[in-house]
Formats: structure tokens, C-alpha cells, sequence
């Protein structure tokens, strides 16, 4: 176990600004998850590999000379279309049948993605460069990539344009509604169908910016999208289902909580320390929601 | 009629199953030597498979361009059945076991990667098929006492214990504070072995012993503490992302470490994907062009790299290079065996003491190379952002001086 926390205080700074920066990308994901969770009781295992389909949009861009930043405004719109896609093909035929149904089917789209973005893109790992520089604090002690900078800017602004967007619009009213309760939205004129293929797209395209940020910020390969996949799963499991601040709150403190980790466990026990923490709260809440159905009988 | 039908159909399959089995299970087919290789043809690893095929490839096409195997006063040509293993262990045990049993297979070549390379040395060792592999380097293969497998390449534990040497003699033979972050595979952790015996046998410190995981996509974490710590090396290896990661995140955050030392740099095209940010890493290879090397089918190894991108349209990397070695190796140990007796050319095998455009190859018992250093290139780049990798360690082949201590990020 090492105290570099303690000997290097700067580590501290260091490490609350990064978590926060990766958090806030990781919520975004994991915002998309608990939407089409919510609504459609669907888990997506083929989530991470969505991301990684929309870094591969960007990293396109960017061999062709366009700046890979645009990539947050060309992948949503290529990747709702996908989405939408996927939701006729298959999920439209799982969405009313149980979250075990909807686990494999997600499962098989994302082996069917992995192997055809390797059989497309190759499997090289591969980057866009931004050539966004670096932002210095604290005497050149506590170094920020801007491309993370950008990164939470832009999560962050997605994230705020959802929320106005499913409060205010007629769609959003609507996803809501049937999030509560599909049967009566459906029986007050909400074609849930509609809905349900629009959430799809919506969460598609939400992977497909956060995939374009990676590609801007870490690296793409076809078989990398299952740890974002379970990250994703993680943060909506501790913030719950349907609660946007939850979200982001629990996206940011996973990202702090896993880089404390790694300066004061090892590197080795990151992950680790992550699904500890995973199973502590399952059980916690669990504890939480039986105490609350005693209260209820 | 129903049961005439099924019992036509099961003949009929019975018939197909035994001409075939008939017409395969043969190791020496007219003038033919077939060998059987699994390769990652598609998977995470099917780029360097792809190297590596094209590397077998390449040496069939050569050997038996330029007279074949002379085994008994005959002349044999080379011959390959390749199966995809799709990057997987299970798969590649599976067609290894196909290979043997089903197409008559007796002399093998190696799939990439340590960790396949292990899925499909117990099947070449439980039916006493003799491989020789060219892209397995984990030391662990090589302590099992395998009596039948042989790997062209130098083992993983040397990989990077030059570079610690190298600080060493520029630190005035003091000993250096180290740093090191390696992926938890079994390639990655062996090279870390190397460096473990190499800082024990310099007198130097490791201050930084990360282990990273598996999806390493992010090191920032370990590039903090460099950032604090300071030491004199530091060492990364974690494959292509491994790579790619480390000096995407060094450029970004400024870290200025006086030697950077690491695996991969050329399967990461570490120069194409970064340019000038990859300048002055120092990369482990197995194989370089300048070498002088040489042999009667490819002469050097410039000729090599000439000849292959004629070919294939791309700068052979190490992985390609000592596929095509593996070749040599086999047409020598037939000829000097004279024979395809299995026990007779895993003798001659044992036995190997040449030299390949690719290396001087001889066997340890235990199967790998021991006779080919490892060499140490760095990445230079010419004003106009143009990068090469040219060869610093060791001294006997180095085409430029190793550029030491890296200049500050400020100064560049």
C-alpha cells in the first residue's frame, strides 16, 4: 500500500480533477443506459460497443482531414440512424419480454458488432489526435489534457440540451410517460412503439458522442467496448434508474473513488476496488429497499 | 424408402469421411512437406496474424523458388494448410488437434502470440509434433520442458533489461530509480521479470511497480506519479494500446522522464499515429532491417524489407520477419536430419546453429533462442516531422547514437 497521496499533496488535486473529467464522460454512457433501462427495461451489453462504433466515426473523420472534434456532431446523427436500426431488427421483438430475453439479445448484437468493426476497421488500435495542448495549474504541478477538458464540456452539454429536450418537447413528455407507465401512455395516445424505437436511437447517439470523445481522448479497438458497457451498468446500478443528477453525481464519484484507488491500493486493485464498491452498495441497497417493503406491508 | 434414404446418406458420408482422411493423412504429399499452422485471421490479433502469415509465406514462396528441401537425393517443395484460430486459445487447441489427427500433420509452425502458443504447445507435445514458433515469447513456455516446441525469437524476459543496462552505463555505472508499468498478461508480466533481474543485478530501484489491466486504455495515473517521483527510467509494456496510451498521455501531460523505454512501438506505428510526440522512445524489437545478418535465401535484411513490401506493400515488422526465419529453420533441420522422421528432425531441430538474415538461431533446451540479442531502437524525427526508427543498442549494430537524456518537454 503506498502514501503517495500523502507525501505528494498535489496527487490529491491531481486525482479529483481526473475522476471528475472521466466521470462526467462515463455518466454520459451511463445516461443512455438508464434511459432505455427505464423505459423499455432493457440492460444493453452492445452499450460499450455503440461507444467504440461511434469512435470509429470520429477516427474516420479524422484520416480524412477533418478535425475529430466534429465527430460529436456527425456521430450522434450516424448513430441514432443505427440505433433505430437495431431497434426494428431486434429489440422491437424483446422489448415486452423479460430483462433476461433482452440480456442475450443485447449480448448477441454486441459479439455480431465486435466481429464486424474487426472485419471493417481492422484490429489495430487506433486514436485521433486533437492537438488540443495541455492546461497547466498550480506551478506545472497539475496537468489537464485539454482534450478531457473538452470532453467533460461537451458530456456535460449533451447531457443538459437531454434533459430540456425530454422536459419540454412533446417526445420527451412522451418517453416520460411511458418510462411511468407504458400501458396507460399507450391507452392516452402515446404510440409507444415510436417511443421506444426513439429511445433507442437517442441512447445510440449518446454513445455515439461519447465514442467520438474517447477516440479523442483514449485509444478505439473493435473488442475494447465491454468495460465501458459495465461501467455504465455500475454507475446506473449505484445512482438508480431515472435520475439524471444520480447519475452524473455517481459517474463522478466512481471516476474519483477508482483514481484514489489506484494511488493508494496499486494500480492492480483498481478495477477491483470498483466491484468491491459495486457489490458493498447491491447489498446496501438491498437492505435499504427490504427495509422499505417491511414499512409497506 | 425413408430408411433407404438415411442409410444411402450415412454411406455415402462414411465413404466421403474415409477418402478424404485417405487422400490428407500424409505428412510428405509427392514432393510436398506440408506444414499446419493456426493463425488469427480475424479476432483482436489478426493483424499481427496476418504479418505473421505473410512472413511464412514470403520464405515458402523463396525456398521453394530457389530449389526447395533436398531430403534422400529428393527435392521437396514446402507446403502450408492454414486454420483461422479466430485469437482464440480454445480454437487454436482445437485445430491444432485437427491439424494432427484429421490432416496428417507432422511438423508444425507457430500461431502469434505467447498466449496461443501455449493453447497449442501441449497438443504439438502430447503427439510429439515438432514446432517451430515465431511469435510465442513468454518465458513460462520455455520452463515447461517441451521437448518438440522451438521459438526463433529471443524470450520475453529479455526484452527490455538492455534499456536498464543502457541507463545504467550512461548513469556512470551508478545504479538508476526506475518506474515501471506493465499490462497483467503473461508477455507483459515476464518483461517485467526481466527488468526485476536486470534493476537486482544493476543495484537499481524500482519505484513505480504498476500493473495495469487488460482494457488499459488509460495510464494517467501512473504518469502522476512519474510526474512526482522523478525517476530515471521509465519502462512501459502493454502491447499496441500499451503504446499508444503511454505517449498520447506523456505528450499531453508533459511528463519528462530522461528515458523512456517500452515494447511494440512498431505492430503500434507508434511514429504514424503520433509523429512527433513519439520522438526519442526507445522500443524493444526483435528484428531490424539494418541488421547484418545474412543468408543464401534473403540475403540481409535490408533485401528482406525491399523484397517484402515488393510483395505485401508495407515495411515488414519484427513479427513478419522471424515468421519467415521459422521457415529456414525447418528446411535446415530436414536436410541435416535427411529424413521426416518426426524424432529424427526434432533432433536435428534441437540441434539448429545457423544464421538467418533475421538472427544467429541456436536452442536452449528449453526451446527458445539464445542466440539473438534483443536490439533497441529509438524513435528520430527530422525537422520537417518525418520519423524513423534507427538502431542505438547494441553498439555492434547501432546506425545513431542513443539521444539521452530525452530533452524537457519545454525545450522541444
Amino acid at each position: 500500500m503506498d502514501f503517495l497521496v500523502f507525501q505528494y499533496p498535489m496527487i490529491t488535486v491531481q486525482a479529483c480533477l481526473d475522476g471528475i473529467l472521466l466521470g462526467v464522460l462515463f455518466a454520459l454512457i451511463a445516461y443512455g443506459m438508464a434511459l432505455q433501462w427505464g423505459v423499455m427495461n432493457i440492460i444493453n451489453i452492445a452499450q460499450g460497443d455503440l461507444v467504440i462504433l461511434g469512435g470509429y466515426i470520429a477516427y474516420f473523420m479524422y484520416l480524412y482531414g477533418i478535425h475529430p472534434a466534429w465527430g460529436v456532431i456527425v456521430a450522434p446523427i450516424i448513430m441514432y440512424f443505427v440505433g433505430i436500426a437495431i431497434y426494428k431488427l431486434v429489440i422491437n421483438k424483446v422489448v415486452d419480454r423479460d430483462l433476461f430475453i433482452s440480456i442475450l439479445a443485447t449480448f448477441g448484437i454486441s459479439i455480431l458488432f465486435m466481429q464486424l468493426m474487426n472485419f471493417a476497421f481492422g484490429a489495430d488500435v487506433v486514436l485521433a489526435n486533437s492537438g488540443y495542448g495541455t492546461t497547466m495549474l498550480f506551478d506545472n504541478n497539475v496537468v489537464l489534457p485539454n482534450s478531457k477538458i473538452f470532453s467533460a464540456f461537451i458530456s456535460i452539454l449533451f447531457a443538459v440540451c437531454l434533459v430540456i429536450y425530454m422536459k419540454k418537447s412533446k417526445l420527451g413528455r412522451a418517453i416520460r410517460a411511458t418510462a411511468q407507465n407504458a400501458r396507460a401512455a399507450k391507452i392516452l395516445g402515446v404510440d409507444t412503439e415510436k417511443v421506444y424505437a426513439a429511445t433507442f436511437g437517442i441512447n445510440a447517439a449518446l454513445c455515439g458522442v461519447a465514442g467520438a470523445l474517447i477516440s479523442i481522448t483514449f485509444t478505439i479497438h473493435p473488442y475494447m467496448g465491454l468495460p465501458y458497457t459495465i461501467r455504465s451498468f455500475m454507475i446506473v446500478i449505484v445512482a438508480g434508474l431515472g435520475n439524471l443528477p444520480g447519475v452524473a453525481m455517481s459517474g463522478m464519484g466512481l471516476g474519483v473513488f477508482e483514481e484514489f484507488a489506484d494511488y493508494i491500493l496499486g494500480t492492480e486493485f483498481r478495477i477491483g476496488s470498483v466491484f468491491l464498491l459495486l457489490v458493498l452498495i447491491l447489498v446496501y441497497r438491498r437492505f435499504k429497499l427490504s427495509r422499505k417493503r417491511e414499512y409497506l406491508k | 424408402m425413408k430408411l433407404n434414404k438415411i442409410i444411402l446418406s450415412f454411406v455415402s458420408a462414411l465413404v466421403i469421411l474415409f477418402s478424404t482422411s485417405v487422400a490428407s493423412f500424409a505428412k510428405v504429399v509427392g514432393d510436398k512437406i506440408i506444414l499446419g499452422a493456426a493463425i488469427s485471421l480475424t479476432g483482436k490479433y489478426s493483424s499481427n496474424g496476418v504479418h505473421t502469415q505473410n512472413g511464412y509465406n514470403m520464405a515458402v514462396d523463396r525456398i521453394n523458388s530457389m530449389g526447395g528441401v533436398k531430403v534422400g537425393g529428393k527435392t521437396y517443395k514446402f507446403d502450408i494448410i492454414y486454420y483461422d484460430d479466430e485469437s482464440n486459445p480454445k480454437r487454436a487447441a482445437q485445430l491444432a488437434e485437427r491439424l494432427i489427427s484429421q490432416d496428417g500433420v507432422e511438423f508444425m509452425l507457430g500461431p502469434y502470440s505467447s498466449g496461443l502458443t501455449k493453447a497449442i504447445a501441449p497438443v504439438t507435445e502430447k503427439y510429439g509434433v515438432p514446432m517451430v514458433e515465431a511469435n510465442g515469447a513468454s518465458r513460462s513456455l520455455f520452463t515447461k520442458g517441451y521437448k518438440y516446441l522451438f521459438a526463433v525469437l529471443a524470450p520475453a524476459n529479455l526484452y527490455l533489461d538492455v534499456a536498464i543496462e543502457t541507463a545504467v552505463e550512461l548513469n556512470g555505472g551508478k545504479p538508476v530509480r526506475i518506474a515501471q508499468a506493465f499490462e497483467q498478461d503473461a508477455f507483459s508480466q515476464d518483461v517485467r521479470l526481466g527488468i526485476l533481474d536486470a534493476a537486482e543485478r544493476t543495484g537499481s530501484k524500482i519505484i513505480i511497480d504498476d500493473k495495469l489491466p487488460k482494457e488499459l486504455n488509460d495510464m494517467a495515473a501512473t504518469l502522476v506519479k512519474v510526474k512526482q517521483m522523478k525517476p530515471d527510467v521509465l519502462v512501459v509494456s502493454g502491447h499496441t494500446k500499451g503504446a499508444l496510451t503511454a505517449i498520447r498521455q506523456i505528450a499531453e501531460m508533459k511528463v519528462d522522464v530522461p528515458m523512456l523505454a517500452m515494447t511494440h512501438c512498431d505492430a503500434a506505428k507508434l511514429s504514424k499515429q503520433h509523429g512527433k510526440n513519439s520522438q526519442y522512445a526507445l522500443c524493444a524489437s526483435q528484428w531490424h532491417k539494418s541488421l547484418t545478418y545474412k543468408d543464401d535465401f534473403f540475403k540481409d535484411g535490408m533485401t528482406y524489407a525491399a523484397d517484402f513490401e515488393k510483395e505485401f506493400g508495407y515495411d515488414p515488422p519484427y513479427q513478419s520477419a522471424e515468421s519467415s526465419a521459422a521457415l529456414l529453420v525447418f528446411k535446415d533441420a530436414f536436410e541435416r536430419a535427411n529424413s521426416f522422421d518426426q524424432k529424427k528432425v526434432r533432433d536435428a531441430l534441437a540441434a539448429t546453429n545457423m544464421q538467418t538474415f533475421y538472427g544467429n538461431i541456436k536452442f536452449a533446451p528449453g526451446g527458445q533462442n539464445v542466440d539473438k540479442p534483443m536490439v533497441l531502437f529509438q524513435v528520430m524525427c527530422d525537422a520537417a516531422g518525418k520519423c524513423e526508427n534507427k538502431v542505438v543498442a547494441p553498439l555492434k549494430w547501432a546506425s545513431a547514437k542513443l539521444i539521452h537524456p530525452v530533452p524537457k518537454w519545454s525545450e522541444r
